[in-house]
Parts: C-alpha cells; sequence; structure tokens
C-alpha cells in the first residue's frame, strides 16, 4: 500500500486535493480535501436578511446567481411575496445561461483536454483530440470563448453583469425589459443556436433532444462535432465503466414558474431504478472529518465554527447525507429525477452512474436548456410587471432550494428582528465531495474513486483525473 | 527587430470565489487565450484552464523560486487568508504544506510585475466582511490601510506597488488592459491612483454615464426596485462616490448594474464588505449621508432643493415607474 497526495488538481473551480492509498495498481481508499475555507456563513450572521442577496452570491464566481436564486428563493418564502410571471421567466433565463455556460466551459476547458495529454499521445485518434482539445491552445477554446461571452451578453440584459449581480430579488428582477431588449435576448439566443447547431452538435437542437436511446446515442456518435468525438472517445475509452457511483441521485428541481418547473425535483436510485419524493427533512451535515467544531446536525440550527486543529479532520467541507447515506447530485441527477429516457436507460445499463452519464446529461441539458430559454424569452409579456414588491422579512426560517449547474444548492436561513440569525449553505459539491462521516462511510467521489486503476502513471493517471471532474466540482462552493 | 520574448504570466487563487477568472474569460471578440497571445502574454500556469496538474504545477514553482523560469507576471485572485492565529490555515496549497499567505509572500518579490485581480486580492474584500473569520487582508492593503500581506514597503522587480485592479468582481477589460499595458510596457507609478488603480478605470466615478443621469439631475427618485428613477436617494446607490468606469462600458455586452435597476455598492473600494442594507440610503434628518466625493453638502442640499423644484412633470412619472410611461415631447 502507498499513498499519493494529489494536488493542485486544477481545472476545477477552486482547491482541491486527493489522498489515494493505493494497493496493486487501483485505489484501495480515497480521501478529498477542500482546502479553503472563508467564512461566508459567519459573515452572513448578524446582517440585514436582504444583504444575503449581495453576500451570498460572491461565495462562488462560477455559480454566482444560482447562489442569488438561492438566497432569493429563501427571502421569498420568509416574506410571503409572490414574483410575476416575468420576473420569474427573467431569473430563470438568467439561470439558464449561467448553467449553459458552466456546463460549456466544463465540457471544453476542463473536461475534455485531459484527453489532449501526452499519456494518450500513442493513440489512434490523438492527433486530432489534441489539436482540437489541448488546453488553452486547442482550436475549441477559440469557438467556445466567444460563444459564451456572447451567450452571457444575457447577464448584460437582465442581470447587468456577471458574475456578481443585485439583480435576482424574493420579488422578481430589477429592470423591465422594453421591446427591443427581448429582441436582442432572443438575437443572442439565435446566434448561440448556430454555435450549437455547427460546433457543440453538428446538429438540429430538435434531434438533439430527441436522442431517447443508447442506440440512438451511437448513431449520433458517428456524425461531426465536438460531442460526437465525446461519445467515440468514451467508447474506446469505456467511461461507463469508470467512476461508478451506486447512491441516491437527488435534484431539487429547478427552474420553477407558475406553470411548473422545467425538470422537477425527487430522489432516482440507479440501484432499484425507483424514484421518490424528495423528503422535505432528512437532510443532516456531519462534521465528523472536518475541521469544524461539533454543532447540530440540521442545518435548521447549525453554526459554523472553525476548528484547524481538530484531529482526524482532513476536509473544510461538511457531509451532508439524504436520510442517512451520501447522495449524488448534478445534471445526472436532475434527468434522471426527470425521466429523461436516455439518462435512466445509461443508468440501468449497470445500475449506476459513471463518468459517460454525468458528461452526456450535462451536454445533452445545454440543448434542453437552450431551448428552453428561447422559450421563455419569446413569451415574455412586456406590458406587465417584472418585479412585486417584498417588505423586509421580520423573523422567521427558511430553506431556499435551487438546482446549481452542479446540482442541488440550498439555503437554510433563520430570520430575527430582521437580521440573519443563522445561515447554513449545503452546496452540490459539499454533497458530492464531501469526506467521511461519523459512521466512517466515504463521500460519493471518495466512493467512485475506489478501484481505478492507476498503473505506473500513480498521481498523474488520467483516469483519476476523468473520475474527478466528471462531477464539475466547485471547490469554493463546497466548503465556502 | 529582435522578436520580444513572450512575457509569463502566473496566476493563482487564494482566498477567492474564482469570479475574477470567470470575467477574465468573458474577455476578447476572439477569446481570453487568443487576446493574451496578441498580447505577448504567455500563460505559465491558470488554476482553471491550465494543462498541468498536481505535482507538474509545484515543479513550475519550484522553478521559479530557483530562478530557472523568470516570472514577469505574477497574478494573484482572492483575499491573503492570515489566521488562523496568522498560520495562513485556512488556505493551503493544495498537493504541498505551502498557505497561500507563505506562497505569495515568496512569489510577489520574484515577479517583475505584481497584480491584484479582484477588491480581495487588492484590498480583503468579502471575506474581511465582519467578524472577518479567517484575518483577510489584500497582497498590500489591508482594508485602505497600506500594509497588508506584504507590507508598506513591497515593490516588484520593476519597483513597482502592486497594482490594484480592484472590482467584485472586475470588469474584463480592465484585467486585460492592466496586462497588455503591462506588456507592452506602458504602464508606470503615474498611472496609478493613490490606492495602486489604474487610473484609466480609476480616475472615473461610477457614476459617470449612468443612464439614469436625467433622473439624478433632477432628483427624481426612484422608490423601489425595479423603477427607472435615480437609485441614489432611497435605494442606496454609492455610484457617485465610487471609482470605476462600469457606467462607460459595456459589462457583458451592455449592461451595468445601475442599469440593471440595482444599487452600486462600491465593490472597486476598500471596505465595501463592511456596508449595511445595500439597497437602503442612510439618512440623517431625510438627508443621505454619503453625498457625492467632493461635493460641497450646503451645495448639494441647494442645488437637490432647486432641481427638485424644477423637475419636469415627465421625469417625475417615470422615476416611480417600471417603464416609461410619458415620452418626451415639446410643449405646445
Amino acid at each position: 500500500m502507498n499513498r499519493l497526495v494529489v494536488g493542485p488538481f486544477n481545472r476545477v473551480e477552486g482547491d482541491l486535493e486527493l489522498t489515494l492509498d493505493i494497493d496493486d495498481g487501483r485505489v484501495a481508499e480515497a480521501r478529498v480535501s477542500a482546502s479553503l475555507y472563508r467564512g461566508f456563513e459567519q459573515i452572513l450572521a448578524g446582517r440585514p436578511a436582504a444583504d444575503a442577496l449581495a453576500i451570498a452570491p460572491r461565495i462562488c464566481g462560477i455559480c454566482s446567481l444560482s447562489q442569488s436564486m438561492a438566497a432569493a428563493a429563501a427571502l421569498r418564502a420568509l416574506t410571503g411575496v409572490n414574483p410575476p410571471p416575468n420576473g420569474e421567466s427573467a431569473a430563470n433565463i438568467a439561470h439558464a445561461a449561467e448553467n449553459i455556460a458552466d456546463h460549456l466551459s466544463h465540457f471544453y476547458l476542463f473536461f475534455m483536454p485531459d484527453f489532449a495529454r501526452s499519456y494518450y499521445a500513442g493513440e489512434k485518434w490523438f492527433p486530432k483530440i489534441e489539436a482540437r482539445f489541448k488546453a488553452v491552445s486547442g482550436a475549441a477554446a477559440g469557438d467556445v470563448l466567444p460563444a459564451r461571452a456572447r451567450l452571457l451578453h444575457v447577464m448584460g440584459l437582465i442581470a447587468g453583469k456577471w458574475p456578481h449581480s443585485l439583480a435576482i430579488q424574493p420579488g422578481g428582477v430589477t429592470r423591465a425589459l422594453d421591446l427591443g431588449e427581448k429582441m436582442r435576448l432572443l438575437a443572442i439566443f439565435s446566434d448561440f443556436r448556430a454555435f450549437l447547431e455547427k460546433t457543440l452538435f453538428a446538429a438540429p437542437l430538435e434531434q438533439v433532444v430527441s436522442i431517447s436511446s443508447p442506440a440512438a446515442l451511437d448513431n449520433f456518435a458517428e456524425g461531426p462535432g465536438d460531442f460526437a468525438a465525446f461519445l467515440r472517445l468514451a467508447k474506446i475509452l469505456r467511461l461507463d465503466a469508470l467512476g461508478v457511483l451506486r447512491l441516491p441521485l437527488m435534484s431539487y428541481g429547478a427552474y420553477a414558474s407558475a406553470e411548473g418547473s422545467l425538470f422537477g425535483a425527487g430522489v432516482f436510485d440507479p440501484r432499484s431504478g425507483e424514484k421518490r419524493a424528495l423528503p422535505s427533512a432528512d437532510i443532516v451535515e456531519d462534521v465528523a472529518f472536518s475541521f469544524l467544531r461539533e454543532s447540530s446536525p440540521d442545518p435548521a440550527l447549525a453554526t459554523t465554527i472553525p476548528d484547524a486543529e481538530r484531529a482526524g479532520a482532513y476536509s473544510w467541507s461538511k457531509a451532508p447525507r439524504l436520510a442517512g447515506e451520501p447522495a449524488e447530485t448534478g445534471a445526472v441527477a436532475r434527468q434522471a429525477v426527470e425521466g429523461d429516457p436516455l439518462i435512466r436507460a445509461l443508468l440501468a445499463q449497470s445500475a449506476a452512474s459513471n463518468v459517460f452519464a454525468r458528461v452526456v446529461a450535462r451536454v445533452m441539458e445545454i440543448a434542453r436548456l437552450a431551448l428552453a430559454a428561447e422559450r421563455w424569452a419569446r413569451d415574455l409579456r412586456l406590458n406587465e410587471s417584472f418585479c412585486a414588491h417584498a417588505p423586509a422579512p421580520d423573523r422567521g426560517f427558511a430553506v431556499g432550494r435551487v438546482e446549481a449547474a452542479r446540482g442541488a444548492l440550498g439555503h437554510w436561513v433563520s430570520v430575527e428582528k430582521g437580521l440573519i440569525q443563522r445561515y447554513q449553505i449545503v452546496a452540490p459539491t459539499t454533497w458530492n465531495f464531501s469526506p467521511r462521516d461519523a459512521n466512517k462511510i466515504p463521500g460519493p467521489l471518495e466512493q467512485a474513486l475506489v478501484g481505478v486503476e492507476v498503473g505506473p502513471a500513480g498521481a498523474k493517471a488520467p483516469a483519476i483525473q476523468h473520475v474527478v471532474r466528471s462531477f464539475d466540482p466547485c471547490m469554493v462552493c463546497t466548503a465556502h | 527587430m529582435e522578436a520580444r520574448r513572450p512575457l509569463n504570466l502566473l496566476w493563482l487563487q487564494a482566498g477567492s470565489c474564482g469570479g475574477c477568472s470567470m470575467s477574465a474569460l468573458e474577455h476578447g471578440a476572439a477569446g481570453w487565450f487568443a487576446e493574451l497571445k496578441n498580447a505577448g502574454i504567455r500563460l505559465l500556469w491558470h488554476p482553471s484552464v491550465s494543462e498541468e496538474t498536481g505535482a507538474e504545477v509545484l515543479e513550475i514553482i519550484a522553478r521559479i523560486e530557483s530562478g530557472e523560469e523568470k516570472l514577469d507576471i505574477f497574478c494573484l485572485e482572492g483575499s491573503i487568508l492570515r489566521g488562523p492565529n496568522g498560520t495562513g490555515k485556512f488556505n493551503r496549497f493544495s498537493g504541498s504544506n505551502r498557505t497561500l499567505f507563505e506562497l505569495a509572500a515568496s512569489l510577489a518579490p520574484l515577479a517583475d510585475y505584481c497584480v491584484a485581480i479582484g477588491t480581495c486580492a487588492a484590498y480583503g474584500g468579502i471575506p474581511a466582511g465582519d467578524p472577518d473569520p479567517t484575518d483577510a487582508c489584500g497582497l498590500q492593503y489591508d482594508g485602505d490601510d497600506v500594509g497588508g500581506a506584504l507590507g508598506r514597503d513591497f515593490s516588484s522587480r520593476k519597483n513597482l506597488p502592486v497594482i490594484n485592479v480592484s472590482g467584485c468582481a472586475p470588469h474584463p477589460g480592465w484585467i486585460m488592459e492592466t496586462l497588455q499595458a503591462l506588456a507592452s510596457g506602458d504602464l508606470s507609478a503615474q498611472n496609478l491612483d493613490p490606492l495602486g488603480r489604474p487610473k484609466f478605470f480609476a480616475a472615473h466615478l461610477a457614476h459617470h454615464g449612468c443612464s439614469r443621469n436625467e433622473f439624478y439631475e433632477f432628483k427624481a427618485s426612484a422608490k423601489a426596485l425595479s423603477e427607472r428613477g435615480c437609485l441614489m436617494e432611497h435605494l442606496g446607490c454609492k455610484a457617485t462616490q465610487a471609482i470605476g468606469d462600469c457606467n462607460q462600458r459595456a459589462w457583458n455586452g451592455g449592461g451595468t448594474c445601475t442599469h440593471a435597476g440595482f444599487a452600486c455598492i462600491s465593490c472597486t473600494s476598500p471596505n465595501f464588505e463592511a456596508m449595511r442594507n445595500h439597497h437602503v440610503t442612510p439618512k440623517i434628518a431625510g438627508i443621505p449621508v454619503g453625498l457625492p466625493l467632493d461635493m460641497p453638502k450646503a451645495w448639494f442640499m441647494t442645488l437637490a432643493a432647486l432641481s427638485k423644484s424644477a423637475t419636469p412633470a415627465r421625469v417625475r412619472k417615470n422615476a416611480e415607474a417600471d417603464r416609461i410611461v410619458e415620452n418626451p415631447r415639446r410643449d405646445k
């Protein structure tokens, strides 16, 4: 048995370190560590409730607007304000733009460059993949960065800027769009669709979202486009057998409106193939292996107090548990819970999630969201209000739940005399990259790494890189 | 003429949200990587986008520290977390036993230029917000006190203090134009304001060019969010006190904070994290406490009273509506 420490683990958002115990060329045990603590929950406490809208987004530069949405959802529940349909739609359009941009950054900038590394230089497919996806210098970056920047022009219209906006409010958004602005939104989505249909999918979006079986996906893999190139690689490298994880998949549901949510909430268990409702309680956070003092496991009652010298601790992250178990969250969970037939079928093949299913779910979601956002923009009713006025909350407790690109994000907020009494944030990667809990049950990534072959490459083994990045971790959210 | 060697840029993240990197990635019609190349800058390593990972990164750092690799530009994003008890342990450099507090102090003196990207790296920023759980500060400032992690006497190899590209997050242009100006040799100490910020954006107020300008002139104010009027009197806007050419640039294709209908929270300034009630203007006896920079209070009051009395009905009505309810027209 030998021990490898892997870090700084880059092309993820934030600071990540792995400790791997290797036995006979395979990972026997993994420990995942978040190595940065900033103390946002301590900074939020004692401030006026509405100030969460300025502070919480700044937890994360990549899912800033998702943090806004969660804070606004909690304040909305506290004040009882009902945003008008335009307010919901405009917020959802901006949220979709952020989540699409994140999926795109993940695929092109974080995940694919690992296949362009010299480790694979002997493979027949290597020269083309290297030319296209090599970090920084690959040709794809020159396509995707301008397309991403153009998509984020949505933020200029709705959020003022990105990241870190105050536009998302409990009652809607802070600006009513006019006719010219609605047309500009539609033009952005047309431009972005053109990029997707030429470069990422090389097919009409309507055709992409109609892929509903693994056989249809295999068929799609024969075509041009960057997604098809990934699908072919995944087949050769058996990415469906990598990073296998048998845990409940959880989604809080996303893009809520009066007509219902685009993606529903719930828990899908790949082991049984069954979906159940999301329990309203049953979420706890454990700190047995965290650099934090013991506190209530209930996020509604917990306080966060750092303890850098805690014996046995190895991460600044807490360990969230759903009905006593770790849970995986992210696009694969969202699509499984929603009942997407392709993703359900990919999970059924091994009764588990894996690197391939995670990446496919994420890329397919880009197509679904681009179509939905286009529709929401078209349906804006410009003669109606975009914002209902909410009083400042005086006292109470609420949970704001949304889906960030990487999965389930919740803010547990208590307010007393107008001031935040307690603020607890459980972020998607807090779930996925949690440390062990008091029962010594490892977190999802820690489980998914067990059994992965590292061979002579040791810490540099690409399999490790693929498994870790398949979750699209956001470490700055994880420990906040 | 001899081709110039590209400048090596190392970008590290300390107590950061990564938002400044996300902002930089929005830059340029051909993409940020192409822009850097055009400017003659080689990305030695960046945590979000570079190929090298793990031990390879530690090797790059070792090469810089041994003098084998020249460090032309050192960019740091995020606050320096000095806690707990001065150990820096709140922010360990993954894969090593070093802290960012120690690592930044080791690398900064080796660089020709040292750039703080964002308000966190410049002054401390949000992590330094009360109760300042991690003892956060900037590279050369702790709030508006000079000093910070590197000390007041620090200067980089080319004899410049830390260059503070403040903002939360900064405009992508502020970041890139600063880097370009360093690469072209156009940035000197005269181009920095007293808090180390490049004057090309810091010599302006965020208020300059605000699309709510007419409402400001007439003190026709929005009373609730989403109304079109000036945000200064009631809704907490600090744009007349905050530096930045924010309203003279397009953010994400055409937005700005005030244009989108929410207050400027002065995110380019030291100590902006101390503010409470971002969308409420603090007042004494009905008069806003924070008046425009360098404007005598008596004059402001007199002019405000005068302009309020002269406000056209159109401006008054539109100020309290979420859309234009009365168009500009000439009285017959």
